[in-house]
Formats: C-alpha cells, structure tokens, sequence
C-alpha cells in the first residue's frame, strides 16, 4: 500500500507514456528510449556517490568540516565548494544528498548554496561542452556572473535561514 | 559512463579501506546509503520519465521557432518558462543550445534557455522540498531564475 501511494506519480508518469506511445509511436518510442538512457546514467551516479555520501558521514569528523566549512570557514570553504562542484558528474538531485550531508555535518548555509551554485553553472566537464559550442568569452560571462551571483546569495541565505530549521524540515 | 565507471571503482576501493579498518562504520555508510536511494528513488524515477518526456517533444526546430532571433522579451519569458520546467542532462544542454542558436535563436534568450535548464527545475522541486524545506527550495529556485534574467541582460548588453 506504501509502495503505490509512493510511486502513484511515477505510476501516472509511466501510462502518460504508453498513452503517448499509443497515439504517436514514433516520438512516444524515442521518449521510452530516452528515458531508459537516462536511467541507466542515472544507475552510473547515482549509487556510488551516495556510498561515497555515507562513508564520508561515518568517517569525517563534524569538528573538521567545520573548520573548513563552518561560520569562519573562509577561502578554505570557497575552495572546498570550487572543488566538490567544479569536479561534478551528474545532475543537481545527486548533489542536494550531499549538500544535506555537509549542512549536517555543520556547514554553514552560505557554502551550502555556493556549492549548489557552483554546481548549476560550473561543472567542469559540462563547462568543456560550453566552451566548444560557444567559445571563451560566453563561458567566462556565465561561469563569473553566475560564481559571484551564488556567493553573494549565499551571505543573503546565511542571513534568512538556519541550518536547524532547515534540518529539522527534513525527513528523508 | 567513463565517469561512472571512475565512480564505482573509487566508491568500491574507499569502501574496502573502509572496511579493513572498521567493519561496523562501513556497514552504517552502506545501510545509510541505501536508505538515502530508497527514499529518492520514487522521484528519480519521475525524473528519468520527465526528461524522457521533454527530449522527445522539445525538438530543437520547435524551440528555435519559439525564441527566435527577433523573439525579444516575449522570447526571453518563454525561455525562461520553458529552461524551468524542462528537464535535459546538463551535458545536453549547451550543444542542443547551440543547435537552436543555428536554427535561429536569438542568443539572449538561448542564455536563459540554458542557464535555468541548468539551475531551476520546477520538476525537481518534490526532491529538493523533501531535503531543504519549501521555503529554501522555492527561494533557490527563484534566484536561479534571476540570475538566468540578468545573464540574459548581460548577454544582451555585450553581443547588441
């Protein structure tokens, strides 16, 4: 009963899909496929990075990240959230576990959202594709607006929410 | 698939150190692993559907007729519209934003296009309410948007 009601949405999701397939074949066969190539990415991330996500619970300690990632975390924090987004493979859900895990873990609100930034516009190996399909000067104007846009809205967030009420919201 | 491939074997050598040195840690990140897919799973699921969904029916033609070249601030809503509630792997999403740039884009609103598919996903929201509470997960995704708006002004101001 658990089951149905916490798959009821993709349930509805996957009869939109035949449906479609049933009146158009052609782009409703190109959707399944696509969906299936997506899953099967997804099947690549996905698992890995979440044991990465609960090895690194168990193993680093609250008192280090915070020294690193805490209120008076400073370049350090920057650089951490450079590293850990810059290096990324994926989309954005496989990055909201781990950004739970630092909050958890006693990151400060403005790296968490930095790090989400820095995630959403420069992910080195989607800034590659960037670069070839629209050359230095567009990728530049992007990847800086969009760094000095998610650090400034990260010291705005520091200031509107608490890693408490933020933590106690989450169930999962 | 390089990448993940990459991916398992790092996750599975730290699991094995792991494990020579304490075996009840490494059980407690696996169970706390597997909890963390199970309870993301239903959504993921959603997700793959989605983008299935919006690849299949966003054929670049049809979005480059949408936000064409002369398109203006018409073009840049429905891009914004469109980069928000589409769901395409980020790895798509600059060459297909080039591919709509040849089709006749105007390069504003392909920015915008872009950068909210990158930063805004009204199809993720379930997940990221589910982790950050709404009021965060509504604020990020409202800034993402503007952000995207003002790199389209940017954009503009630059390449006009």
């Amino acid at each position: 009963m658990n089951g149905i009601r916490k798959y009821g949405f993709t349930l509805m999701l996957l009869l939109g899909l035949l449906l479609l397939t049933r009146f158009n074949q052609k782009v409703g066969w190109q959707a399944v496929e696509l969906t299936w190539s997506s899953i099967q990415n997804m099947l690549f991330l996905l698992p890995p990075i979440l044991v990465l996500v609960g090895l690194l619970d168990q193993w680093v300690h609250k008192e280090r990240l915070m020294k690193y990632m805490g209120q008076k975390g400073g370049q350090k924090g920057i650089l951490i959230c450079l590293l850990l987004g810059g290096i990324a493979a994926g989309p954005l859900y496989v990055a909201f576990p781990i950004a739970l895990l630092l909050l958890e873990k006693g990151a400060s609100i403005r790296y968490i959202v930095f790090f989400l930034g820095v995630w959403t516009t420069a992910k080195l190996p989607v800034v590659i594709y960037e670069w070839t399909s629209f050359g230095l000067t567009f990728t530049l104007l992007h990847i800086g607006f969009g760094l000095l846009f998610y650090y400034w809205l990260g010291i705005l967030f520091e200031k509107m929410y608490s890693p408490h009420q933020i933590l106690s919201k989450n169930k999962a | 698939m390089i990448s993940g491939v990459v991916l398992y074997a790092i996750a599975i050598f730290l699991l094995g150190i792991s494990f020579q040195k304490n075996r009840s840690k490494t059980k407690k990140a696996i169970v706390k692993a597997r909890k963390m897919m199970l309870n993301l799973l239903p959504d993921i699921l959603s997700i793959m559907i989605l983008v299935g969904l919006s690849l299949s029916i966003l054929t670049p033609s049809f979005i480059s007729a949408v936000i064409g070249d002369d398109s203006g601030i018409v073009g840049v809503i429905l891009a914004t519209i469109l980069g928000s509630v589409a769901l395409i792997p980020s790895f798509i999403v600059f060459p297909l934003g080039q591919t709509i740039l040849h089709n006749g884009g105007g390069l504003p609103q392909v920015a915008v296009l872009m950068s909210t598919l990158m930063s805004v996903g009204v199809l993720t929201l379930p997940v990221e309410k589910k982790i950050f509470g709404s009021r965060f997960a509504y604020a990020r995704n409202g800034a993402g948007i503007v952000m995207s708006l003002l790199f389209a002004v940017l954009v503009w101001g630059v390449w006009k």
